[in-house]
């Protein structure tokens, strides 16, 4: 809502000196979110006078037509000689009053006005247009021409009030009665503690049986409807320049007098209206829901199929306008048209003027149905001030006749369904409770009767709300009403003390310290969208029966091209790995933790539980079952060197190893054992995947791969050659977590360390033959490392040797030569047995 | 055995030590001067044939001679390992300025620290972290928070709707399914309630969608960070008073907050908090020569929504709230990181880029 200060202080004795910044704090205080406060007329100085242009003539040997006039401007220029002036706008004629900048003048924008020569003649100052006053658009896109009555060397400063500020206003929902000068008069007077010159307390006829009959078929939809009748308006009567100024300032374009006229009222009242040409009406006015089908065009010259529960203006014949949102195009004000012959204005000369009551959420529906949000439909579903629709009808028809020359007819018809005032019972401490603050019994109702409350009572107070403020229903509404008036700035500042509290979760320090050990381990974290397009599953080679193929999608997606949430990491950080890459970053290690979603049973729809009660259990869990399953996983994504070059050597390039070991420090941080297995999977460089296992209640369950990608990976994601990646379900590790560590013993006998090498077939896993080999080893084993892996002409084709250091110690003893050989021997014999492993030599 | 011969074999090994101009040299004398075979020792074997009264003399002698000539020994031996050490500590000394960046450090992202460190300011004052799903049922993220169905305040919150499926088999269309990407932490509420024991304190950090383009300041996906506490007997003032404690352990002691009134469903009274501008403290305001971009000299920055829980929403989680009453507040973890450490762009905490990231390290 944008506001004119010079408007608002209509209503108001705001203190002569109080500016806009003044006002806007004042407001912001009682809780009006005045967004800014704009400067009209800044950087404009006169002089800036109205003139009557004498004489027009057309110089054409330009390109455009160029106009040299003589313009009288009075003293204004000191001689009172004609001022001489080039124009190069043509809508207007000699005779017609203009607004002209003389020399000396500055315009926005730092245009200052002098005299030069142009087009081949002296031009002594400038013909305005509104654009070049900073005035805002007027829908003329050319100069200004005034109406005739104005006289010549008027200060056009004045006349034009070019200099005023406006505050832009922010009106929260709750608020709907602040989408009007009368509501944020109110607040501006309680903000100063001055009286309100309330616009909507005027003298209205009562009703009669004679005025536009009207017929109500749905009083919930409509529960009041005033209708007036102005006739004998003057066809080419123009808005005054007063009124299409606050218009303009207010934000809105002035059109034609009587739908001028509307707009301002609403301004003013905050009661859309609407105004019929009578002689398109038929028969009586109703209001009905609409027939499912049922076909409407409205203003905007758009045909829209109504649903059932559309409320409708009609008349004999069918629907004249999509209640309480747009009227339509058949009843339209018609605009002036002068006929050349006579030179008479043809045009409306009889309208009905609506000012009706809707249904907040049924005009609401209709709105987003129809995609149609207009200041009226704003307004309404907001709340409007059913009591001000009289007022704002009579406030209609003294305009029209005030400024079109009509004449209001008799006859007032005016249509209630009979609603009770709301009440709201509170302890009269309600609010002090509510604030912490001891404002008492006297405070309290005196802020609540500045509202427009009616307060009764004593310990229990019955407060009827005023019948603007349809958004008060509740005990706390009022305590915040109370609160705010008395100043959130002057609330205490108190602690409350908790019970204390458990600090993280496992899981909570978990998630931490998996980021912690990634980012240690050269790792940057990255966050991507979890949009993805479903190509990305043909891309990263998923079979066509891949579960990860399972989607969650979006109704309204930013980008048809990524309609699905993500069931993978991988495209979000491979998409930021090249994107690094591409702006020259190339040795590159990411990771990201989050959460991946995964249809399940499949996404259904989710009931609306009440919310008067606490949903059961089984409701909740219906609604849970509903959603989507959401583990969180952990991916990293590496290419380029791991390790760079540089002084001390050569670098090395990260490799399909780094990938696993970024698992296997997850795995630590949880304290779980992760399961290395020879895989492939999509993605996978097919000789270079790891597949990782945990073991979750004793069953071994996968938990994801890691490794090289695969070069076709590699091409359709246009990444770095050899991009190595990982990724896992954090979930299923937690999940194996068994039970808190048990400390190792230490023990202080000397250490025995045996190196065997065992030659077994190229494609046997190494951490198979660890795996027999520590079990053979049995319990004097204390640690087994494997050193060095050798293939060639030594050990033969399709072999390869495996290096491993073994250390033996005893909790107890120092061991002796032949234990230590009998458990190396013993670990030897089963790795043989269970791989085919042979000693080294041997 | 004279004594001059004596005192002769002496002087001539404390001469080669004298001369021994490195350890090598030393070492030779040392075996020429005092080995099985020096002139000293074979002097001191000699000794057994003499008779007693000779024997003790020369044993005395040569006992201070071979005595003198270890002492002279050890001395030069230490004088030489001097010099050695002296010499090789320079020869090994290096260019201690050289780089050692062989794998580079890696960060988290300063979004997830941020969130961890306003979440610890609670956590250390007996608040618990609670977490939820990101794909919401509406009626946690609406309807339980006293978002009226149709009601604008619905309209506002720019919301991405998930496509379930009808029972007709056929995907549901614009809000049918009841199921969107939670557009706010505050559904967490609803759950925290629904789930735990009274009294509830929580924050609920998390990721956020709203249905807005990428652009310098704003992101579909962001980051929150919700507070909720309810209790006997809490009061706006204390909302107030926890404000105030979390902004001076985040910005500083001297860190003020502000309510102003407005609206959000689930909280009535509700308010706006700002805080004093992190980066000129209030001093931008009526001070022209000293603009302040953070807060476009307006001296206060706003930091996000609160207010009183509204007794609809405890109602909605089987709360009495004629026993209980609480506060609750979100705000934004990428607005906060943006005036923390004067971040201009919104895009740069959403790509990913390691040269934003890494300075940020470990912590924040």
């Amino acid at each position: 809502m944008r506001v004119p200060l010079s408007w608002l202080r209509e209503y108001v004795d705001l203190p002569a000196d109080a500016t806009g910044r003044d006002v806007q704090e004042k407001l912001i205080g009682v809780g009006l979110e005045v967004e800014t406060v704009e400067q009209l007329g800044a950087g404009l100085t006169g002089p800036l006078v109205v003139g009557k242009v004498l004489t027009i003539e057309e110089l054409t040997e330009f390109k455009k037509p160029i106009r040299f006039c003589t313009v009288d401007v009075g003293q204004a220029n000191g001689t009172g000689e004609p001022q001489e002036i080039i124009c190069g706008a043509r809508n207007f004629a000699e005779g017609d009053k203009v607004v002209v900048a003389l020399p000396g003048a500055v315009l926005p924008g730092d245009f200052r006005i002098g005299e030069r020569k142009t087009y081949g003649r002296m031009s002594r100052g400038m013909i305005c247009s509104s654009d070049e006053l900073g005035m805002g658009d007027d829908g003329t896109k050319g100069i200004i021409v005034l109406p005739p009555e104005h006289e010549i060397g008027t200060d056009a400063t004045k006349l034009l009030e070019l200099y005023d500020e406006v505050l832009d206003i922010a009106v929260t929902p709750d608020r709907g009665y602040c989408l009007s000068m009368r509501g944020v008069a109110r607040e501006a007077a309680t903000a100063y503690g001055l009286p309100l010159r309330d616009p909507a307390l005027l003298d209205v006829p009562a009703p009669n049986s004679f005025g536009h009959p009207v017929q109500i078929a749905d009083p919930i939809g409509c529960d009041r409807f005033t209708a007036r009748t102005v006739v004998g308006l003057s066809p080419e009567a123009r808005s005054p320049i007063w009124l299409q100024r606050r218009l303009q300032k207010a934000g809105m374009r002035p059109i034609s007098l009587a739908v001028d006229v509307a707009n301002y009222v609403m301004l003013e009242l905050g009661q859309p209206l609407h105004t019929y040409d009578r002689n398109l009406i038929e028969g009586p006015i109703g209001v009905r829901r609409a027939e499912a089908g049922e076909k409407f065009t409205t203003l905007d010259g758009v045909e829209r199929v109504l649903d059932a529960e559309d409320l409708l203006i009609t008349d004999s014949r069918g629907p004249i306008g999509l209640a309480g949102v747009m009227g339509g195009a058949n009843t339209e004000i018609a605009d002036p048209v002068v006929d050349p012959e006579t030179g008479l204005a043809q045009g409306t000369t009889e309208v009905v003027i609506e000012a009706a009551h809707f249904d907040a959420l049924s005009i609401a529906r209709t709105a987003r149905r129809h995609k149609l949000s207009s200041e009226a439909s704003r307004r309404f579903e907001r709340g409007v001030d059913p009591q001000a629709a009289a007022a704002a009808a009579q406030r209609t028809v003294d305009l029209l006749v005030l400024l079109a020359g009509g004449t209001a007819e008799a006859g007032v018809t005016e249509v209630i369904a009979p609603n009770a005032p709301h009440t709201i019972t509170i302890p009269a401490n309600h609010p002090d409770k509510v604030a912490g603050v001891e404002y008492g019994r006297e405070t309290v109702v005196r802020r609540l009767q500045e509202v427009g409350c009616d307060v009764y009572g004593q310990d229990e107070l019955v407060v009827t709300v005023p019948s603007w403020r349809p958004d008060l229903t509740d005990p706390n509404d009022l305590a915040e009403e109370v609160i705010r008036l008395e100043g959130y700035e002057n609330l205490p500042s108190t602690l409350p003390k908790p019970p204390a509290g458990m600090g993280l979760t496992d899981r909570q320090r978990l998630h931490r310290r998996v980021g912690r050990a990634l980012a240690g381990a050269g790792y940057v974290e990255a966050l991507s969208y979890p949009f993805i397009g479903e190509q990305v599953f043909d891309q990263l080679l998923l079979e066509k029966d891949d579960p990860a193929r399972q989607v969650v999608k979006l109704v309204n997606p930013l980008s048809d091209e990524e309609p699905a949430l993500r069931t993978t990491l991988l495209p979000g950080l491979l998409q930021a790995l090249r994107r690094n890459d591409g702006r020259g970053s190339h040795d590159l290690a990411l990771f990201e933790t989050g959460l991946v979603f995964q249809p399940g049973d499949g996404v259904g729809t989710a009931v609306r539980l009440p919310v008067d009660r606490r949903p059961t259990d089984e409701e909740l869990a219906g609604l849970n079952a509903q959603l989507p399953v959401q583990p969180r996983h952990a991916a990293v994504v590496l290419a380029g060197a791991r390790e760079q070059a540089g002084w001390w050597g050569k670098g090395r390039p990260a490799d399909w190893a780094d990938a696993v070991e970024a698992a296997r420090s997850i795995a630590a941080e949880a304290g779980v054992d992760l399961l290395i297995d020879q895989g492939q999977y999509g993605p996978w460089h097919p000789g270079r995947c790891a597949e990782l296992s945990v073991v979750v209640d004793g069953v071994k369950t996968l938990v994801g791969h890691a490794g090289e990608l695969h070069p076709r990976v590699v091409k359709a994601f246009g990444l770095p050659a050899r991009t190595c990646a990982m990724e896992l379900n954090l979930d299923l590790v937690e999940q194996a977590v068994d039970g808190t560590l048990q400390a190792p013993r230490i023990s202080t006998f000397p250490v025995a360390t045996q190196d065997v090498a065992l030659v077994v077939d190229s494609d046997r896993p190494a951490a198979m033959v660890e795996y027999y080999l520590r079990g053979g080893a049995g319990e004097l084993l204390e640690d087994i490392r494997l050193f060095d892996v050798y293939t060639g002409d030594q050990v033969g084709e399709g072999k390869k040797s495996l290096a491993y250091a073994l250390r033996f110690r005893a909790p107890d003893r120092t061991l002796t030569a032949e234990e230590v050989s009998a458990a190396r021997d013993a670990a030897v014999a089963l790795a043989a047995e269970h791989t085919g492993a042979v000693l080294r030599g041997a | 055995m004279k004594p001059e011969e004596i005192e002769r074999m002496r002087d001539e090994a404390l001469d080669a030590f004298a001369a021994a101009g490195d350890l090598d040299a030393l070492q030779a004398a040392k075996v020429a001067h005092t080995g099985g075979t020096s002139p000293l020792a074979l002097a001191n074997r000699e000794i057994g044939a003499l008779p007693p009264q000779a024997k003790a003399e020369a044993g005395k002698r040569i006992g201070q001679a071979r005595g003198a000539v270890s002492k002279a020994l050890a001395g030069r031996q230490a004088e030489l390992e001097a010099e050695r050490d002296a010499r090789v500590l320079v020869e090994e000394a290096v260019d201690v300025t050289l780089p050692h960046d062989r794998v580079p450090a890696g960060a988290r992202h300063p979004l997830t620290t941020m969130m961890e460190r306003v979440a610890d300011v609670f956590v250390s004052m007996g608040y618990e972290i609670a977490e939820g799903p990101e794909v919401e049922a509406e009626w946690f993220n609406f309807d339980a928070l006293n978002f009226v169905p149709d009601h604008p305040a619905r309209q506002t919150q720019d919301t991405f709707f998930v496509q379930g499926t009808r029972e007709d088999g056929k995907p549901t269309v614009d809000d049918e399914s009841g199921i969107v990407l939670r557009t706010h932490t505050s559904p967490v509420q609803a759950r925290a309630l629904l789930d735990r024991e009274l009294p509830v304190y929580i924050v609920c950090p998390g990721r956020v969608y709203r249905t807005d383009e990428l652009d310098a300041t704003h992101t579909p996906v962001f980051h929150q960070i919700e507070l909720l506490a309810i209790d006997e007997g809490l009061t706006m003032s204390d909302l107030k008073g926890t404000l105030d404690h979390m902004v001076k352990a985040l910005f500083g002691a001297d860190m003020k907050t502000r309510l102003r009134p407005n609206y959000f469903p689930f909280t009535e009274p509700s308010a706006e908090m700002d805080m004093l501008c992190y980066v000129c403290r209030g001093e931008s305001v009526g001070n022209p020569d000293k603009p302040c971009r953070t807060c476009s000299s307006e001296g206060w920055i706003e930091l996000g929504g609160c207010g009183m829980v509204n007794p609809r929403v405890l109602v909605a989680c089987g709360v009495d709230p004629e026993k209980y009453s609480g506060f609750a507040f979100g705000f934004g973890i990428e607005r906060m990181l943006m005036f923390r450490h004067n971040v201009e762009d919104m895009r740069d905490m959403v790509e990913g880029d390691v040269r934003f990231t890494r300075p940020f390290g470990m912590e924040i």
